[in-house]
């Protein structure tokens, strides 16, 4: 009677030190649920999510504080992408967030920049060149179109227009249909 | 590499699918090659290869000569082709034009007013150029613009400067150069043309790019009913010291002339998914940039003509010529007698893998290689579109051992990753599920559409990622000048700190030394 009690408490122990090692000496420092997460994100930064950037909001969302439904340049498909990773139900995008505009960038008009820097402290992705007094103007290829540059601007100088038409972002169309007519 | 039979001859091995088509050739080899006339105006695209476009180094007003560089590099690392001008004049103007691009897209050209006279700017060959080292052949490659003229218009510099590192030859990465003679797409005739008649250039072009790669040994392959082709070949002038080519003849079932399925032909062995030959040890280019190259290297001439088929039942009388880049198609046209009375559509291409021209005033192009002018007989009345009955015939014809049914509902239902595990990114778009689909589904244009999406996506993630290392790049360097912000303060109010001790224990150093001053002014 004694023997396998002593046997399994034995064993018990033996196995939780082993466990209680592993988890010490193979700790990973970031979650991969949050990668994950901040994989699927469209890394705009524009904290629309009312989270201070993609990968904060992921982190969010892994602890449960925030729904999936709060990113807008993700867009419909966003929510789609988090609730299949998730395994939750796909739900509308939050209004309050805002909006899924589409692509957008942001441009200075250099007649009326006054060189002030406000918008390069606030872009979140260095998208912004210039220097005190100096023009200032956006890459727009880094450009994320977080919109975070426009309430700084103290005289009203960046315009949100779509983004310049590249080449070889043309993609064939789906095909048409013949019907019998 | 490869096996061969008892009479020394290369095993031939069969590819998955593909059809045997009508071959409808003949019809443009009835003439001899014709080099048309210069016309007055060029339409000189900026943008002929796989690429970027080239960066215009003209100006409007500018008079150039015949094969001047119009367009530059975009960058010296990058992929893309340089561009020159077909013939002497004047720039009228750099404008966006249809550009003859399989997308349709407007893009910018060089318009050039030809003076008449075809003055040729200063042009040197390499001198003896069968003993110049490797890295000098294939950087003349470069200088000239060649692309490869077989269809893909990847420049031929990019293709062939992996192969050798650092200028060193032959490091055996690549053993066999294999020439692509195999014209498989019906009508197109012009480089059965161009063995035909110029097979000297062909073979002194195979010779100058074996050695650019350092390769050991050459085929060239071309299509079994190209009788007169081998017999031409076969009679060309080997360029002295040459390893002699081999001549190959594949038989001809669509597609056998693509890369991938010319080189399980010949080989036996099928190019990775996502791979190139080269991870074979082979290169793959088209006889006539093997010609383009000959005279790159030894004439120093720029890729400024090449040779197009002018054929179909829309055209009086098909025939295959030469052609300045930028002569708009109609002069193309007209020399083949123009158009008949039922001329119902205009290809660029053959009638597989070609796309229609809306206009054909669009230019001649480096990858133009066929105009094919349709009758109203030809054009299958289109044939409205009936459910997919799960036949499987176009996974028999697949030659890329694709499931088209699978893909088409993916595709259908948007569903990219799964389009791209089923590996729609290996589809070549050679139409054979069109072709054999009893239900009329256009296969090809849902698989061309579905990669379309799927790289939209890949490019979508690229610029996520860029801006995710810009923020944290950001992130981080923010910490850093807030700790260092921190530090300096903490290092100046410890300097304050001590500058008060230091204060203290001085005062406190005077008051000892006047208070014992004092005790020794009152003993004394």
């Amino acid at each position: 009677m004694l023997t396998p009690l002593l046997l399994f408490t034995g064993l018990a122990l033996a196995l939780g030190v082993g466990l209680g090692w592993a988890a010490k000496r193979f700790r990973v420092e970031s979650d991969p649920v949050v990668d994950q997460i901040d994989a699927l994100l469209p890394q705009t930064q524009c904290g629309q999510c009312n989270y201070p950037g993609c990968r904060p909001y992921a982190e969010a969302i892994a602890a449960d504080e925030a729904d999936i439904n709060q990113c807008p340049p993700g867009g419909e498909a966003g929510v789609r992408a988090l609730a299949d990773l998730l395994g939750r139900e796909p739900k509308p995008l939050n209004p309050e967030n805002g909006e899924d505009t589409g692509p957008t960038v942001v441009r200075i008009d250099e007649s009326r920049c006054i060189g002030c820097t406000l918008c390069i402290q606030a872009c979140p992705v260095d998208a912004i060149l210039g220097a005190p007094k100096l023009m200032h103007t956006v890459i727009e290829a880094s450009c994320t179109g977080c919109d975070l540059c426009i309430p700084p601007c103290p005289v009203d100088c960046i315009d949100i227009v779509p983004p310049t038409p590249r080449f070889d972002d043309w993609r064939p169309g789906i095909p048409l249909r013949v019907v019998a007519s | 590499m490869s096996e061969r039979n008892p009479a020394g001859e290369i095993r031939l091995h069969r590819f998955h699918g593909g059809l045997r088509l009508r071959h409808n050739k003949q019809v443009a080899c009835r003439y001899p090659l014709e080099r048309l006339p210069v016309p007055e105006q060029l339409i000189v695209p900026l943008l002929q290869h796989r690429g970027a476009p080239a960066r215009c180094v003209v100006e409007p007003g500018q008079s150039v000569l015949r094969g001047q560089l119009l367009g530059d590099l975009p960058d010296a690392a990058g992929r893309g082709a340089r561009v020159h001008a077909p013939t002497s004049g004047t720039v009228r103007a750099i404008e966006t034009r249809a550009m003859a691009h399989l997308t349709g897209q407007a893009g910018p050209c060089v318009i050039i007013e030809a003076d008449g006279e075809d003055r040729c700017a200063p042009a040197e060959g390499i001198a003896d150029a069968l003993n110049a080292a490797p890295a000098i052949l294939r950087e003349r490659l470069r200088e000239t613009g060649v692309v490869g003229l077989g269809g893909a218009v990847f420049p031929t510099y990019n293709k062939v400067q992996g192969t050798v590192r650092d200028g060193v030859q032959g490091d055996g990465s690549i053993h066999t150069l294999i020439l692509n003679g195999a014209e498989c797409e019906p009508y197109i005739a012009c480089d059965e043309m161009l063995m035909r008649e110029q097979a000297d250039r062909v073979l002194m072009g195979a010779e100058l790019l074996r050695r650019a790669v350092g390769a050991q040994r050459v085929l060239i392959a071309i299509e079994d009913p190209m009788n007169r082709v081998e017999g031409a070949l076969r009679d060309a002038a080997v360029p002295p010291g040459a390893v002699p080519a081999e001549i190959v003849l594949v038989p001809a079932i669509y597609p056998e002339g693509g890369e991938r399925q010319l080189v399980q032909t010949l080989t036996g062995r099928e190019v990775p998914e996502g791979g190139t030959p080269r991870d074979l040890g082979l290169l793959v280019q088209n006889v006539a940039t093997a010609a383009a190259a000959r005279d790159a290297i030894l004439d120093g001439q720029p890729l400024i003509e090449r040779i197009v088929t002018v054929t179909g039942n829309g055209v009086r009388d098909p025939r295959t010529v030469i052609a300045r880049i930028g002569t708009p198609v109609a002069r193309l046209i007209e020399a083949a007698g123009g158009y008949t009375d039922d001329v119902a559509r205009l290809v660029v291409g053959g009638p597989m893998m070609g796309y229609a021209l809306g206009n054909d005033g669009e230019p001649v192009v480096k990858a133009t290689n066929c105009l094919l002018a349709l009758s109203t007989d030809d054009v299958r009345p289109t044939q409205p579109e009936m459910p997919c009955i799960r036949c499987g015939d176009c996974a028999t014809a697949c030659p890329a051992q694709l499931l088209p049914q699978s893909l088409l509902f993916h595709a259908r239902a948007r569903q990219w990753d799964e389009t791209e595990a089923l590996g729609v990114n290996a589809c070549i778009e050679c139409g054979c599920c069109d072709f054999v689909c009893p239900s009329h589904i256009p296969l090809a244009s849902w698989f061309r559409y579905a990669k379309g999406e799927v790289q939209a996506r890949h490019r979508e993630r690229a610029v996520a990622e860029a801006a995710r290392e810009r923020f944290e790049a950001r992130e981080a360097r923010l910490a850093r000048a807030k700790a260092e912000k921190a530090e300096r303060l903490a290092r100046r109010k410890q300097k304050l700190k001590d500058d008060a001790d230091r204060k203290q224990q001085i005062a406190a150093a005077l008051a000892r030394a006047r208070n014992k001053a004092g005790s020794a002014g009152t003993d004394g």
